[in-house]
């Protein structure tokens, strides 16, 4: 059985249908990656496998604890399934007031009511994992980018979830930080965690991933093994939206090249590298 | 008695009734104000529309009438209503009223200044709603609204010699006690107004160090 099923869930936002029937299933110990183009709804979705958002109708299910958003599930349900994730932030959204340990205790404290001592323990624990044992006092604005977004990846492990969601957890660093994120981030996927994550990152979805699904204006257009949907992908839609993540400067009337047949991927970077685009820089 | 020898006599008398009057009653208010001010913008804030009314009634009927008949009417509504109370306490009621409108809208602004990011982030590590207000938005809230609430801070001091119309022996109160057999207010109430000068002054000094202090932390 899948840690994660979504069934049928549907969201709008007034008239604007975002999500429209999705249907997701995300086995235990794998990694899966959502890739598509800005607004078709990926940080939506994300936001309603835990709660963040209200879907209107369909079913989210982690690890046996389910909610069904058509009968206006309770708040204690809602916490439940929460408690069942970690999620990562395009905006890392730590909190300023708070040393880098302080963000990461305060869930396990002060929402799931596990004791001090044991959440400096693991606390430290994690920032040791992910390279910040020795930044464990300092404030969010005394880190670069790059261990910032580290300790909000520490913050949603404190909460010892089931499932880890990251929302385009690079998009928002600098190049050359970006790697240090993903690298947490693959060896976390080595160490089982299951995990679906929103990236334009194609070689790092290439490598860590099990699972790949092109969603395109509120449904998944496409899904599979990673190497078939981001560098053979079937769908046009696919196709077309790959050709302008690889190459933003293409002509978008040319038809689609796959990488790994010609030599796209030595292709110039791009000169000017857009918010959605700036995954190529990572793969050339 | 010559105006010189009036003032110096009757400087430690001043100082005392402010450090007994002015400055208890400025901190008491103040302190009271803000635990209200905080409920107000909460109110204003909440998704119960009946509660966000009645905070905004409140807020303009503070802000819609004068401090000094705010004052009038719980200096003679409570006798009225059986409370019996001394000059002071009504006074520090009154204007912890007072507080509670004008800072309670300056608070309701800073919440709202906190980026949207810190409620997400405060649910997704599942606190709870007022564990989410009390650990992660009210901190920087106030962080926000302290310019603005030191400013109301200072206002209030100058606002608490009003305090002397209903008796109670604050700082005018004292000077004007004090020239009354002299006829000499004219000494009097300027002796009054520089120590007024002399102590916000000195909080308008106290202001700009914690702003500098706290300003690193605020990130908006
Ligand atoms: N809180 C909101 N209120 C109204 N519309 C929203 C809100 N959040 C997202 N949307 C809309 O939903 C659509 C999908 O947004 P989003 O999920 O952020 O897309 P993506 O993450 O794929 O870029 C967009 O059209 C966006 O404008
Ligand atoms: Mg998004």
């Amino acid at each position: 059985m899948a840690l994660l099923e979504i069934r049928e869930l549907h969201k709008s936002f007034g008239d604007n249908q975002v999500l429209r029937g999705i249907q997701l299933d995300v086995p235990a110990g794998s990694v899966t990656v959502i890739v598509g183009p800005s607004g078709c709804g990926k940080t939506t979705l994300l936001r309603c496998v835990n709660g963040l958002e209200k879907p209107e109708s369909g079913r989210v299910t982690i690890d046996s604890t389910s909610v069904d958003w058509v009968s206006k599930p309770s708040k204690q349900e809602i916490h439940e399934l929460r408690a069942k994730t970690g999620f990562v932030f395009q905006a890392h959204h730590l909190f300023p007031h708070r040393t880098a340990l302080e963000n990461v205790i305060e869930g396990p404290i002060y929402g799931q009511g596990k004791s001090r001592e044991w959440a400096v323990g693991y606390g430290m624990e994690l920032l040791e994992q992910v390279g910040l044992a020795d930044r464990a006092g300092a404030f969010p604005h005394e880190l670069s980018g790059g261990q910032q977004q580290r300790v909000g990846i520490a913050r949603a492990l404190a909460l010892q979830p089931k499932l880890l969601l990251f929302d385009e957890p690079t998009s928002a660093l600098d190049p050359e930080i970006v790697g240090d994120v993903l690298q947490v981030m693959r060896n976390l996927a080595r160490q089982g965690w299951t995990m679906v994550v929103v990236t334009h990152e194609i070689h790092f979805a290439t490598q860590v991933a099990n699972q790949a699904v092109f969603m395109d204006q509120g449904q998944i257009v496409e899904q599979g093994d990673p190497q078939q949907v981001l560098l053979n992908p079937k769908q046009p839609r696919t196709q077309e939206f790959l050709r302008r993540v690889l190459d933003p400067l293409a002509d978008s009337d040319a038809p689609f090249v796959s990488p790994t047949e010609t030599s796209a991927v030595d292709a110039p970077a791009p000169l000017i590298s857009s918010g959605e685009g700036h995954g190529v820089g990572g793969h050339a | 008695m010559n105006h010189w020898q009036l003032a110096v006599d009757s400087f430690w008398p001043l100082v005392w009734a402010s450090v007994a009057g002015t400055i208890p009653l400025t901190l008491l208010s103040f302190a009271f104000g803000l635990v209200l001010a905080v409920l107000v913008a909460l109110a204003r804030l909440s998704s119960l529309k009946p509660v966000a009314l009645i905070g905004q009634f409140y807020v303009s009927v503070i802000r819609g009438t004068p401090l000094l008949v705010q004052l009038f009417i719980i200096f003679y509504a409570l006798p009225f209503m059986g409370v019996l109370l001394d000059p002071y306490p009504s006074a520090v009621i009154a204007f912890s009223v007072n507080v509670g409108g004008y800072a309670g809208e300056t608070i309701r602004g800073a919440i709202l200044a906190v980026p949207k990011g810190q409620w997400e982030a405060a649910a997704a590590v599942t606190l709870d709603y007022w564990r989410t207000l009390r650990r992660v938005i009210l901190p920087q809230a106030f962080r926000i609204a302290i310019p603005p609430l030191s400013n109301t801070f200072i206002g209030l001091v100058k606002d608490t010699s009003l305090a002397s119309i209903v008796m109670v022996t604050e700082l005018l109160r004292r000077s004007q006690i004090i020239a009354t057999p002299t006829y000499d207010f004219l000494t009097m109430y300027t002796e009054a107004a520089l120590i007024y000068w002399l102590i916000c002054t000195v909080l308008s000094f106290a202001q700009k160090r914690v702003e500098v202090r706290l300003s690193k932390y605020v990130t908006v």
